[in-house]
């Protein structure tokens, strides 16, 4: 009898000693805290994954260097699954609980949005390597910046790209009505409406589901010769692989949503994503600075594509700013970020007043039939 | 309007509905024998999903082509384990339930969901998974620039819908076995006086419920080509939601809610709207209820005395 309550309580028991044990073990005081708030899992984990691999590595190479002032940084990962309400649980928690110094994240933009109105709250810096809605920095909050470019930049490249390179007669422009996705779809309208274009559909599709046949009958019907899709690789890749396999040859733009190897498989192979174009800010990868981190990841056997090298640039640029400015004041950081730069992989990085990059470098990639995606001159 | 277009959207309805009403008739099959809404169908269906793409890897690396072969092996494959998680299931999750108020083993449904995601996620990964496609091409009638397509796994997808959905309309209306369903249905205490083995019936619907969605799985799969561990969830509300506007408990039922709902999404979608098709389908669902709150084709409950 005894024994079987026992065996019923044991391991509830081992649950509990397990959370205490968690909790004794951050006391630890000559740590950084810098936390990684991304989509560590959900349909957007690779991206997560990029940013978790470019901040820990280059968490690594700090602290190989003697860390801030002698102290090693710690990353403390939270995952939002890209959804906007576990963004701000993450975030209080990030806050309150691991009492990081700094924040790099989120990724989509939905969820970086609410999520930096908690860490500008508590006054502690958060840089987002990838949320390029126009509204993350345009909300008068000091310690919201970016490594990234803007959606209404962006947005205006593929514009002209589609008007003067691929002689867009008719576009299509689709949407995943996500605060992204729609947020870019409408700076790349606008941009069209501008120049003269106006696009022949304007629709939007639902995030996570798997047949936008009807979409996509009602594209051939409209004779678009251009798509501009607004949204992530998962839905990317499934409108992509529907439109061909309905025999629509429709040029195929999108935005730095679709930057993984993930838009292959989610497209069903390379010989759906041939010709694909996107947006996205000049390869990191080739300049000079980021030479030798590029051959660390190589030898790691991790090819840092998409925004890998920003999430790394995101934490030297904090890691700089705590060194030089000796605080973690999330204000004072910012203050010293927009006013003096920071060198990173990705070059020297300088911002504006409102958290911005000053120079965003936003170019034309197109996909090859082996599923690779290469800049375009 | 090109008529083209509109057949094209029929087409697209047509397909999305059978899809829907073959994972409906899972649903529709367990409620209607032991009713209990199993809300970890549609994730029996995402496993099976992933079933799917190890069976087609392991074939393939036996050097498997013809696609006869591989979908009929794979099938039986995935259908066998498949079933396998379903009876498990039901061991584990719904048995000990057995005598509990009716919420407790949906609690207990939708906690076998979350663990099997949760399971999924970590054993698997989070990535997209994707398969190669096994049936490329295409029936296509019209002209070289107008035409309407229908590709041959969707022709397949139809057929084994409807095959499915009158089998199982077989098996419960003319089989010793149905027998025992419908009279466990209709009273599981009495039948087990006489000498009905309840348990065993129930298993039983568990298993074959299980089976539909490893049907359903490595069709579905094979259509769309890509999945990821969170697929389960919105086509099991869009199957459940198919399931109730036919009326749940009823098997052609769960096939014609599916049809209706394909059929509503994609022509809304085609020529209204699509930001807001699902917001005319489910308003449809609503209207429907209102006016036959057991669903179309579905039995009022009469209450047991």
């Amino acid at each position: 009898m005894i024994v079987n309550k026992l065996k019923k309580i044991a391991p509830l028991a081992v649950l509990v000693t397990g959370i205490l044990a968690g909790t004794f073990a951050n006391a630890a005081d000559d740590v950084i805290k810098i936390g990684l708030a991304g989509p560590l899992t959900g349909s957007n984990a690779a991206f997560g994954e990029q940013m978790l691999k470019g901040a820990e590595a280059a968490a690594k190479a700090i602290n190989d260097a003697g860390g801030i002032d002698g102290k090693k940084i710690e990353v403390v990962k939270g995952d939002d699954a890209c959804e906007p309400k576990q963004a701000v649980a993450v975030a209080n928690r990030l806050v309150d609980s691991d009492k990081v110094s700094a924040v790099i994240g989120h990724f989509c933009s939905s969820s970086t949005i609410p999520a930096t109105e908690v860490y500008a709250e508590a006054n502690i810096l958060s840089i987002t390597p990838a949320s390029t809605n126009p509204k993350v920095t345009e909300r008068d909050m000091k310690s919201v910046m970016r490594t990234c470019g803007r959606d209404d930049q962006q947005g205006i490249v593929a514009a002209e790209y589609m008007i003067n390179k691929l002689k867009a007669k008719k576009v299509a422009v689709i949407h995943d009505k996500d605060t992204y996705g729609q947020g870019l779809a409408d700076a790349a309208k606008d941009a069209l409406n501008k120049a003269g274009v106006k696009e022949v559909l304007y629709e939007g599709l639902t995030r996570g589901e798997k047949d936008f046949n009807a979409l996509v009958t009602k594209i051939k019907a409209a004779e678009a010769d251009v798509v501009y899709f607004g949204g992530l690789y998962s839905e990317a890749g499934t409108l992509l692989r529907q439109l061909r396999e309905q025999g629509s040859k429709a040029v195929f733009v999108s935005g730095d949503g679709i930057v993984s190897d993930q838009m292959v498989t989610a497209a069903g192979g390379p010989q759906f994503t041939v010709g694909v174009r996107h947006t996205f800010g000049r390869d990191p990868m080739t300049i000079a600075e980021s030479k030798a981190v590029v051959e660390e990841f190589n030898k790691a056997g991790y090819k840092p594509e998409g925004y890998t090298l920003y999430s790394y640039a995101s934490m030297q640029a904090i890691a700089e700013a705590m060194k030089a400015a000796k605080t973690t004041d999330g204000d004072k950081l910012a203050d010293w970020l927009k006013k003096n730069g920071a060198s990173t992989v990705m070059g020297k990085k300088e911002w504006d007043d409102k958290g911005d990059l000053k120079v965003s470098d936003y170019v034309i990639y197109q996909w090859d039939k082996d599923g690779k995606y290469k800049m375009e001159e | 309007m090109d008529f083209h277009i509109l057949g094209q959207q029929l087409v697209n309805g047509l397909a999305l509905g059978s899809i829907y009403g073959l994972i409906a008739v899972g649903y529709t099959m367990v409620y209607g024998i032991i009713g209990m809404i199993n809300f970890a169908h549609g994730d029996v269906y995402m496993v099976s999903a992933y079933l799917t793409a190890i069976c087609l890897a392991i074939l393939s690396y036996f050097g498997m082509v013809s696609p006869f072969f591989l979908i009929v092996i794979t099938l039986i494959v995935t259908v066998f384990f498949i079933a396998l998680y379903g009876w498990s299931i039901e061991r584990i999750a719904y048995k000990p339930l057995r005598n509990s108020p009716r919420l407790a083993p949906l609690i207990s449904a939708i906690g076998v969901s979350l663990v099997l995601q949760n399971y999924v996620q970590v054993s698997q990964g989070a990535k997209t998974q994707a398969v190669p496609t096994i049936l490329p091409g295409a029936f296509r009638f019209g002209t070289e620039t107008e035409f309407i397509q229908i590709t041959y796994i969707q022709v397949l997808l139809i057929i084994v819908s409807f095959i499915s959905m009158a089998v199982l309309t077989y098996i419960i209306q003319k089989t010793s076995l149905g027998r025992q369903c419908r009279a466990v249905q209709q009273d599981a205490k009495m039948s087990a006086i006489l000498g009905i083995n309840t348990d065993r019936i129930i298993s039983t619907v568990f298993i074959i419920g299980a089976a539909m969605a490893g049907i359903a799985g490595v069709l579905v799969t094979m259509n769309y080509g890509s999945f990821d561990f969170s697929v389960g969830f919105i086509t099991g509300v869009k199957a459940f939601t198919a399931a109730v506007l036919g009326g749940i408990g009823s098997l052609p039922g769960a096939m014609l809610g599916g049809i209706i709902l394909g059929m509503s999404e994609s022509l809304f979608s085609g020529f209204v709207n699509t930001d807001y098709k699902d917001v005319f389908a489910f308003s449809l669902l609503v209207l429907v209820l209102i006016f036959r709150p057991s669903g179309l084709l579905g039995k009022p409950l009469v209450e047991k005395v």
